[in-house]
């Protein structure tokens, strides 16, 4: 299983914090985006707009090609605002 | 995680946080603090409330790991980062960073290094509510990134 989140606008704007997936042959974090992209149209805008979509990796920030493996936790969020 | 890296409800107050980072050091010159307020006025709006969103776990990590950048990079002999979350006013405190050193150089240069690799490497995110009732997210500034590649920039040509 792998360990998706969500955080501010796309927990919002998606209606979910955390879920969990099987690993279906995930090998990158590519790989998540594009099958969540399949759910329906505002999934794939939000995770669609590569400009707009940051991601970790087990809390550490990550990119599209970062390998994954199951239990591993995966999040997904917009550019980041504190300070 | 170290006690040099908060992530907290509470406000905090400068002058106690400083005594503690100086507490101990007699080889301390310079000290230079930064302290990050909410605005009552953001992107031509009033602003009636903050809300602090982050990523419990990740955002410790985050900001120990530039923490401990800053160090490698300047001869520093403590430094402090505190950021709160969840709900603020205008005028309250959002974020402390503190950093002792020998010489005021490495102390300057270390605090704007951590504030400018905070706005852009940490996990936090602003909600605005306005005078209204509605909110809004804080969208990224541009000119974020481009302060934290002056850093970048720097130790490349080093």
């Amino acid at each position: 299983m792998l360990t998706v989140q969500y955080f501010a606008r796309f927990r919002e704007e998606l209606g979910t914090s955390q879920e969990q997936l099987p690993m279906e042959g995930f090998e990158r974090v590519e790989c998540v985006l594009k099958h969540l992209s399949q759910r329906g149209e505002n999934w794939e805008k939000i995770l669609g707009d590569r400009n707009q979509v940051q991601i970790a990796v087990n809390q550490d920030m990550a990119r599209r090609h970062t390998p994954i493996k199951a239990g591993d936790e995966v999040a997904f969020f917009p550019p980041v605002t504190g300070g | 995680m170290s006690e040099q890296v908060r992530v907290q409800l509470d406000d905090f107050d400068l002058s106690t946080e400083v005594a503690a980072l100086r507490d101990g050091h007699r080889d301390i010159g310079a000290v230079v603090s930064f302290v990050g307020t909410v605005r009552d006025v953001n992107d031509n709006a009033d602003v009636a409330a903050l809300e602090l969103e982050h990523y419990p776990g990740m955002t410790e990590k985050a900001l120990e790991n530039i923490r401990q950048k800053a160090h490698q990079r300047w001869p520093l002999q403590n430094s402090l980062i505190i950021h709160r979350v969840g709900e603020m006013r205008p005028c309250d405190q959002i974020v402390l960073v503190a950093v002792a050193s020998r010489h005021r150089e490495a102390a300057f240069e270390a605090a704007h290094f951590i504030m400018d690799f905070l706005k852009t490497h940490a996990p936090f995110w602003k909600k605005e509510t306005l005078p209204n009732g509605e909110t809004r997210w804080v969208d990224a500034r541009l000119s974020d990134d481009e302060a934290k590649k002056k850093w970048l920039d720097a130790s490349e040509n080093a």
